[in-house]
């Protein structure tokens, strides 16, 4: 990977500005939105070829505005109305115009409207603040080109349908929209991190694209604990990604994997945010999962890992935020401290849960509790059961060979 | 998460449908599909040839055979298939009851698998 910035990167970074700034100007968050898609595809053709202008953000707002304009005016003509000159086409931007403040909260918040799915959340999300083209966010989510634009449409609509206004929430619903927004975030992220196999050539860097948005967002609340614990979770976990998976896309348990090859600069990154907001801020659920991750990290091997320090951790987690996902790994954690009959004990409690029971994780894990209580018979059949219930084809073909590995 | 719909028959339930009735399925049909493609949820949707038409492919020594067939005695079988995207499974089974043919036959819905390591 190159480290020189692309047109692409510098595109994608002035798109919630320029977003922001049409918007502001002109309304029309729907019409604005395709505008600024159509001067990001004009500056890509452009810009390598004349190189890229003095003021980006006013070359990009300048054609944006003009497409803009011309798009209302032809929608205004259609409707036949006398009033053609309700757009002034002298208010194009002029770079001095250009608001300084960063209008890419604002946007998050409309795209991540709780009107909206959460796919149709992400793709908006991807587009209008992230930069990224309808067929890039299509291949990157395996959909056709059509069914991706279609969503993104639909989107706008439904935002506007519920009269969502282009500004930031009012202060007693912030704390709740900026929840929704941190999921979509982590949501994009997960989608990268779990796509890190395949045609990953084809396919745009979710993961890196849901880093960089995130910083974003810490970089306008940085006293938020649980933005910096979303940004510490996500350094955490994408340090180990390049060992997660062999070459051939096998799994790698974190115990088997290498740690001299974990990235150490973006552990030590995440490592300083969390303990810059832990005990200052509310304590949240993704600063919990960002300490608990990075107890990992900094185990110099598998078998020095504090477990009793991670078990606390996911102690307070299932008070903080109670989740029968989070049960299922205090279970591993109460395992690795305390033996595996406790744990299976712990994990009897999930049986009557109709949000986990059935979970291929919940088999698979007491099947890892079972074969370290020595029940072999047992644990290659709950491996196999997990096996047939996952929809991840390395996931299966990892818990198959769990259960090969115990001959009965 | 994408899932796919399969609608099972055989020419016993095809033929036993009038005529009419089965125009009407064709149009309940178009309606569906363009509903999840104005949704954003449509992959795709795609009619399986007759079972006359089936070949059979294996490799015997390592050279390929075919055969016609299959002449198994299925009691029902593929006749065509739907793949959506979805936010769940419960969106899923609400779509499958939509489709027209889940009023006379079955629709079988099942998870397509992904290339994703489970993150949890």
């Amino acid at each position: 990977v190159s480290t020189a910035r692309t047109t692409e990167d510098v595109l994608r970074e002035l798109t919630p500005q320029v977003l922001g700034a049409l918007v502001r100007r002109y309304g029309h968050f729907d019409a604005a939105e395709d505008a600024v898609q159509e001067a990001l595809l004009a500056a890509s053709v452009q810009w390598p070829e004349e190189g890229e202008p003095a003021n980006p953000v006013a070359w990009l707002t300048t054609v944006a505005t003009r497409r803009l304009i011309d798009q209302l005016r032809g929608d205004e003509s259609r409707r036949r109305r006398e009033k053609t000159d309700v757009v002034v086409g002298d208010r194009v931007a002029n770079p001095d115009t250009v608001p300084a403040d960063d209008d890419t909260l604002t946007l998050l918040f409309l795209c991540c409207h709780p009107s909206l799915s959460p796919p149709s959340q992400l793709a908006l999300t991807l587009r209008a603040v992230g930069g990224l083209t309808t067929a890039e966010i299509a291949r990157a989510f395996l959909v056709p080109e059509a069914t991706m634009a279609q969503r993104i449409s639909r989107a706008k609509q439904s935002i506007k349908a519920a009269g969502a206004t282009f500004r930031l929430p009012p202060a007693d619903e912030r704390v709740e929209r900026l929840q929704v927004v941190l999921h979509v975030l982590y949501l994009v992220f997960n989608e990268g991190y779990t796509t890190s196999s395949g045609d990953v050539l084809q396919r745009a860097d979710l993961t890196a694209e849901a880093i960089r948005l995130t910083r974003m967002v810490h970089a306008q609340l940085p006293d938020d604990g649980e933005v910096a614990g979303l940004l510490a979770l996500m350094l955490l976990t994408d340090a180990r990604r390049e060992e997660r998976t062999r070459a051939d896309g096998a799994l790698v348990p974190l115990d088997e994997q290498d740690r001299s090859r974990w990235d150490r600069a973006l552990i030590a990154e995440g490592v300083g945010l969390l303990s810059e907001v832990l005990g200052r801020a509310p304590l949240g659920p993704y600063q919990l999962q960002a300490a608990i991750a990075a107890v990992h990290d900094e185990a110099p091997n598998a078998t020095d890992t504090d477990w009793r320090e991670i078990l606390a951790l996911y102690e307070l987690l299932d008070r903080v935020a109670p989740n029968p996902m989070a049960t299922l790994n205090r279970v591993v954690a109460v395992a690795e401290v305390h033996g595996p009959d406790p744990a299976l004990a712990l994990l009897a409690s999930l049986d009557a849960d109709d949000r986990i029971a059935d979970h291929h994780r919940t088999y698979a894990v007491r099947a890892h509790l079972l074969e370290r209580a020595g029940d072999v018979t047992a644990a290659r059949a709950a491996y196999l059961e997990a096996a047939r219930r996952t929809t991840s084809r390395p996931e299966r073909r990892h818990l198959e060979a769990r259960a090969a590995r115990l001959h009965p | 998460m994408k899932y796919m719909l399969m609608i099972y028959g055989n020419e016993e339930l095809w033929s036993s449908f009038p005529q009419e009735e089965f125009e009407r399925v064709i149009i309940e049909t178009n309606a569906l599909q363009a509903e999840l493609k104005a949704s954003g949820e449509f992959v795709g949707a795609y009619g399986v040839g007759d079972q006359v038409l089936a070949k059979q492919v294996t490799l015997v020594d390592g050279a390929p055979v075919v055969t016609d067939g299959p002449y198994l005695e299925a009691k029902e079988y593929l006749g065509s298939f739907d793949i959506i995207d979805v936010d769940s499974l419960e969106r899923a089974l609400e779509i499958a009851a939509r489709v027209p043919f889940a009023r006379i036959g079955q629709v079988e819905v099942r998870p397509l698998m992904h290339e994703a390591p489970d993150n949890g």
